[in-house]
């Protein structure tokens, strides 16, 4: 079963006076519990790929389903109620909210999906503990390291039990041992937990944990080795 | 957590937070006081207007008012006293009046004023003169000698407590009528114009003196409240049909007090408005400043699904603590400013002169009005969250990913 598939989406953007054509005419399936990289240099489209799959963007072409919802038919409304509780994204800049704490910025997903208090504490605190963040539950952002940031973002995309979580470079801004350790925790994720992971990376770490990678060359598929191809784990 | 994440947020940029409170604070403080001030001085001009023997209604012959001279009288005060025991209510004050201009004399000076015939135990409790002797004594109801001036009056003629006072006045029959009154007391009052103008006899001595038989110049009445002077006027007016009479309120009877208070209402409004608006601006400003500098974050939480409206939530519950906040601490200040004010008074004796013009009090006792307080707190809560909607609106239709590229 296929949880994202796109087909033929094209994106151009307008630059000033010039028009790039950022992704051309791509095509994908990608299969519910997969854990998949599309890789590629600076400026190839993976980012656009990634936004026009979790709604962010909007292709001018094409059409992208996910997890049989039709993103073409939705409105602003319905794309952001897909996102909430369909997709979780992580970034490169870990993107914390600075004010609230680990615990709080878990939380803070599933207060916006409605989950009463008890279980939104019971849910974060056991999705940090998973991802190795016991005992830091009331630490600020500014208080935790860039690999812990980024492990409450993992879990904060985690915590709402997304179809799909979204990832674009999430280590590029980290050290090569903490990259590793944050890769493993989102491939236990993706094991124990079955959620898809698409990420967009030019880091050769996640590509080789990827059990499949797709490369993309000016906003085109240059190679997709399909599932189970590419896992050195 | 909305509020945790709201109160968290605005103390982001301490400050920039200090700043807009600060301005929200003097805002508010301002117009409680200012607000306070303006009413403590109407305040006075009424009480002073009135206690000054105008009362909150007055009932005159026709004609009486333009053209106040002895023929203008009411003849028969027996039917209209009927009629107000019948139509006032039961704790109105009302006592009867000889009023005419005339002329007193000492062997030094001369000078016109108005002779007040009155009746002395009712009128101590309509107008100020009960509690204004400050040398000698009040009138008795059978002093037929006796007369009390005011301060200034017994200054400017040299004279003093037991000294004789001429006074002379055109009498019924249009022949002039003189007789020499003892001054038995001298009187204070809010403003030096009264210490000059009045000088009270009883009503007896007065009828006297002009010839007059039961015949009144005005009926002043006092009701507990100035607000139900129009209503009672109304019933007084239905049930004296005849045309002979004429009844004013107070607002008739004072035309600059009332056209002053409602200049100190459009000065109030005005205020309001004034500092409203510069306070919107710093709002607007600083709430701007907050959202741009949080753009990413929108962008953000947008993308995690976080729909429009719940930004404009977050923000504007962001300017409901800071407005809040100020207005509770402005209104705090404005409290204790006119609390500490209001046992002393503000002395602004240096402007008395043009004070008294307008019938102002050399002392502005500053007063509290709630329904000016409310209306300041809902100004600047209610507008204070209207203009906050702009930079909420604002970041709220930014796409997620524009706001997160946001530089």
């Amino acid at each position: 079963m296929y949880i994202v598939e796109c087909k033929n989406i094209t994106k151009t953007y307008q630059q000033g006076n010039v028009a790039v054509q950022a992704v051309r005419g791509i095509s994908l399936l990608i299969t519910k519990g997969s854990f998949v990289a599309l890789a590629g240099p600076s400026g190839s489209g993976k980012t656009t790929i990634l936004n026009i799959i979790g709604g962010l963007d909007s292709p001018d072409a094409g059409e992208v389903i996910l997890d049989g919802n039709y993103l073409s038919k939705m409105n602003q409304s319905e794309l952001a109620n897909l996102r909430l509780h369909k997709v979780g994204f992580v970034f490169q800049a870990y993107n914390l909210i600075p004010v609230l704490s680990a615990l709080e910025n878990v939380e803070y997903v599933m207060l916006l999906q409605g989950v009463d208090t008890i279980e939104r504490q019971d849910r974060a605190k056991a999705i940090l503990d998973d991802v190795g963040l016991e005992g830091k539950y009331s630490r600020r952002p500014a208080e935790l390291s860039g690999g812990q940031q980024q492990r409450v973002a993992v879990a904060r995309a985690l915590v709402s039990n997304p179809s799909i979580v979204l990832a674009d470079e999430p280590t590029a801004n980290l050290d090569s041992g903490t990259g590793l350790a944050l890769l493993k925790i989102m491939k236990e994720m993706n094991e124990k937990r079955n959620v898809t992971f698409l990420f967009s990376t030019h880091d050769h770490m996640v590509m080789d944990h990827a059990r499949r990678l797709i490369q993309i060359r000016d906003g085109q598929v240059a190679d997709d080795q399909g599932e189970e191809n590419t896992d050195a784990s | 957590m909305y509020f945790k994440l709201a109160w968290r947020n605005i103390w982001r940029a301490p400050r920039r937070t200090a700043v807009i409170l600060i301005a929200v604070i003097i805002g508010v403080w301002s117009m409680a006081f200012l607000g306070a001030l303006m009413r403590g001085i109407s305040d006075q001009m009424v009480r002073n207007g009135i206690a000054t023997l105008t009362g909150h209604i007055q009932i005159h012959h026709k004609g009486y008012r333009s053209d106040p001279v002895i023929e203008n009288n009411m003849a028969k005060p027996s039917v209209i006293e009927k009629v107000m025991r019948d139509v006032l209510p039961a704790d109105a004050l009302w006592t009867s009046r000889v009023r005419v201009n005339a002329v007193a004399s000492n062997a030094r000076h001369s000078s016109g004023l108005t002779l007040v015939g009155i009746h002395p135990l009712s009128e101590a409790r309509i107008s100020f003169i009960g509690e204004a002797i400050s040398q000698g004594r009040y009138l008795k109801p059978n002093d037929v000698l006796g007369i009390v001036i005011g301060k200034v009056l017994a200054e400017d003629f040299e004279t003093e407590l037991g000294k004789k006072l001429v006074l002379m006045s055109q009498d019924k029959d249009q022949e002039i009528a003189s007789r020499a009154f003892r001054i038995v007391g001298i009187f204070t009052a809010e403003m030096e114009a009264t210490e000059k103008r009045f000088a009270f006899v009883t009503i007896s001595a007065a009828q006297e003196m002009l010839g007059l038989n039961k015949e009144i110049s005005e009926i002043s009445i006092k009701l507990s409240s100035y607000k139900e002077a129009n209503t009672v006027a109304y019933g007084l007016r239905s049930a004296l049909w005849s045309s002979d009479y004429e009844i004013h309120t107070w607002q008739e009877l004072l035309p600059l007090v009332t056209a002053v208070l409602g200049m100190y209402d459009g000065f109030i409004f005005l205020w309001f408005l004034v500092v409203f608006i510069a306070m919107g601006f710093g709002i607007v400003n600083t709430t701007l400043m907050a959202v741009f500098e949080r753009m990413r974050e929108f962008g953000l939480l947008k993308a995690l699904g976080m729909k429009p409206w719940w930004i404009v939530r977050q923000v504007l519950t962001e300017s409901f603590f800071l407005l809040v906040i100020g207005i509770i601490i402005g209104n705090g200040i404005g409290l204790w400013t006119v609390s500490a004010l209001s046992s002393n008074g503000i002395d602004l004796s240096s402007l008395a002169k043009g004070m008294e013009f307008v019938g102002m009090s050399h002392i502005i006792y500053p007063a509290f009005y709630a329904k000016d307080m409310i209306t300041a707190n809902l100004v600047v809560f209610v507008l204070g969250l209207l203009v906050s909607l702009y930079p909420a609106i604002k970041a709220a239709r930014f796409t997620p990913l524009q706001a997160m590229t946001h530089t």
